[in-house]
């Protein structure tokens, strides 16, 4: 009787043993590909850091200020600088930007990766049959779990986090673009092979610019999860309002916790419409 | 009259399907296009069509939606691969062309316009324009300047730098028919260009492309469903039902004999006063006075011809007037001549005038009307019966 209710031993398969001797053997053979990853990234986050960090505060909330005003409207471009203003004199402004730095780097090596995959995507039928069941894969996988490869591979610090980060948050980029190519007018296609242009010509003339603002609503959303992803890589050694948030924790700190919490709401916030706002300023009337 | 051919499609098929080859052999078998969607799932867009286009003739296909007309245009830019049959531009089968070769023909020699517009929202009036240039690889500044002129040539002086969205469904196509113009084609492939614009734009539309094709005798593919666009437009006509061509020939021909019932359903609704011209009802002048001739023999030409009426011309048939049984009746009581009796309150016309405008001429004359050249010679008569019945 007990072999309906207790799953018996006899069909045990060790999924999790093979993907950590999976994990091994990369790590075993291709050293040196993900030092060079590793180097890679470093410097570019440092690079970005560096720049973040060179700019005066005053700067900063000026051109966060612009960006508003332009993008949407002034009164917006006045909250997202006061919404700075106010992280700054929390004290969280060096916090924020280290943030800011590894959202930065992940988003773009997001969208390099996940923009010309969308491409792909779009083309071809078959690769999206796999790519499809894939991406859901990665958006239900729980986001802790990202950061043992990274810690294996990368080891501690922001490389494992940006890794991290840019897992998670590559989905939406692919499938919107995705999308965004497929939604294309059929018509204008058409057009553009009648006037003998190249399938190069018809991505670059046609596709892109018209799949552009639904692209951009995909980076706001790779962007959004970056921020989440970010906060919880700071276990595995990223810097910035995670670490704070973290800190917040083991002390039991309510006040510190929810200074770092809302800095991430505000910074969370102020992306969003800011890149919503590019988006918006493409849209073509259909 | 000998034209030279510029396209000339034989036996063109296309089927739309998995293993559209074999669906060749039950065409053959005279399998109807139902029949095979049915069995197989496949379409038969176009079964082999076979027709010759002039050069710089407008060559219309008419048909019901569903009848292939569209499949059709779109193999003549291969856009659609034909499944089986040729097609030949200037003598070259461009079925056979490679990619590139096919490239060149699109850019230079065979441009299309659309239904829907299928204009670039995201550009300009002038981006539009230019773009089977940009394509091309023409530089910067020279093909601004050739899209500007065409902008111009099309009546939208002014409006270059405008977004499409920005204008009304008319000027929109207007853009289209600039767009395929800039790129200085042989020819224009035209599907249903005008079937999305309302009435009054559509007549425009019509007229500006009879004035360009006035201007530059493009060769001219052009789709229709309205039967009256296609009368209007069309030096030749064919027909398609059921993805095949059921009859090709002049407006006047097809109105006059249509080839199936399903062709004379299809002209029942035209309106033929639009498209019968003076000269398809006009009789031969058989009976006629001349001047030296005098009353006696009016007379006999009138019993002869059992008229009462009958025009007077002078020795090179130049129309000088008409006379009636009456008159000269009373004017050989009388002793007077011809001159005397001689009466110019009819109407006359040219060969090239629609029936349509005769009609209150018809009404109101009790003369027939006289048809006359250039020279004011007599070419014909029509009398008022024949442009009166035509009304029933």
């Amino acid at each position: 009787m007990n072999i309906l209710f207790d799953f018996p031993e006899f069909f045990k398969i060790n999924i999790g043993q093979y993907v950590e001797s999976f994990i091994k053997w990369l790590i075993h053979n291709y050293d040196f590909f993900f030092d060079a990853i590793k180097q890679g990234v470093l410097w570019f986050l440092l690079q970005t850091r560096s720049v973040f960090m060179w700019f005066p505060w005053v700067a900063v909330i000026i051109i966060v200020f612009i960006l508003g005003w332009k993008l949407i409207n002034w009164k917006s471009g006045v909250i997202f600088a006061g919404l700075f203003f106010i992280i700054g004199a929390m004290g969280l402004w060096d916090e924020m930007m280290l943030t800011l730095s590894v959202v930065l780097v992940a988003v773009v090596i997001a969208c390099l990766i996940g923009v010309p995959l969308g491409i792909l995507v779009a083309y071809n039928s078959r690769l999206e049959a796999i790519i499809k069941p894939t991406l859901d894969a990665m958006q239900t996988m729980p986001s802790f779990v990202y950061l043992i490869p990274a810690i294996m591979l990368f080891g501690l610090g922001s490389v494992p986090a940006v890794f991290a980060t840019v897992i998670y948050s590559t989905p939406p980029a692919i499938r919107l673009t995705g999308l965004a190519i497929k939604g294309v007018s059929k018509e204008m296609v058409e057009a553009g092979n009648a006037f003998g242009s190249t399938k190069w010509q018809i991505l670059a003339k046609i596709e892109l610019p018209q799949a552009f603002p639904t692209i951009m609503m995909g980076i706001n959303q790779t962007t959004m999860m970056a921020m989440a992803m970010v906060v919880i890589s700071s276990m595995i050694g990223a810097k910035g309002l995670g670490l704070n948030v973290l800190q917040a924790i083991n002390r039991i700190n309510i006040g510190m916790g929810f200074e770092a919490g809302i800095s991430i709401v505000f910074l969370a916030i102020t992306i969003d419409r800011i890149t919503q706002g590019i988006a918006n300023k493409y849209k073509y009337p259909k | 009259m000998t034209e030279k051919i510029k396209i000339k499609v034989e036996k063109l098929t296309k089927v739309f399907g998995r293993r559209p080859k074999e669906m060749l052999k039950r065409l053959a078998k005279n399998q109807s296009k139902n029949h095979i969607f049915k069995e197989t799932g496949h379409t038969v867009g176009v079964s082999s069509a076979s027709f010759s286009v002039n050069e710089g003739e407008i060559f219309v296909i008419m048909g019901l939606s569903g009848s292939g007309k569209s499949t059709l245009i779109r193999c003549l830019n291969m856009l659609n691969k034909p499944t089986a049959g040729e097609i030949y531009v200037d003598g070259e089968n461009i079925v056979k062309y490679n990619r590139q070769q096919l490239r060149e023909f699109r850019q230079k020699k065979a441009t299309m316009v659309f239904q829907g517009f299928g204009l670039f929202n995201h550009r300009t009036v002038i981006g539009n324009v230019e773009y089977g240039l940009e394509v091309r690889g023409m530089d910067k500044k020279e093909r601004h300047n050739i899209a500007k002129e065409t902008i111009d040539s099309v009546g939208l002086n002014g409006w270059e730098d405008k977004y499409i969205t920005e204008l009304s469904g008319g000027m929109q196509q207007r853009v289209g028919l600039a767009r395929a113009l800039a790129n200085n084609p042989d020819i224009l492939l035209m599907d249903e260009p005008f079937s999305a614009l309302d009435p009054l734009i559509r007549r425009d539309m019509q007229l500006e492309l009879l004035d360009i094709q006035d201007r530059l005798k493009k060769t001219i593919v052009f789709i229709t469903h309205d039967v009256n666009e296609a009368f209007k437009l069309g030096d030749r006509v064919g027909v398609m039902k059921d993805a095949e061509i059921v009859q090709i020939g002049t407006p006047e021909d097809i109105l006059n004999n249509p080839s199936n019932a399903y062709i004379e359903d299809f002209v029942r609704d035209i309106d033929r006063s639009k498209v019968l011209q003076a000269k398809h009802i006009m009789f031969k002048p058989g009976a006629l006075a001349t001047k030296k001739h005098g009353l006696k023999v009016a007379i006999k030409e009138m019993e002869t011809n059992g008229i009462s009426s009958v025009f007077v011309v002078d020795e090179k048939r130049r129309l000088q007037g008409i006379i009636t049984i009456d008159d000269v009746i009373e004017g050989i009581k009388n002793n007077k001549s011809m001159l005397d009796i001689l009466k110019h309150d009819y109407f006359t016309t040219d060969e090239e005038t629609y029936v349509q405008e005769l009609i209150p001429k018809a009404i109101e004359t009790k003369y027939p009307i006289a048809v006359i050249n250039e020279d004011n010679k007599l070419v014909g008569i029509i009398v008022r019966v024949s442009i009166l019945s035509g009304l029933v």
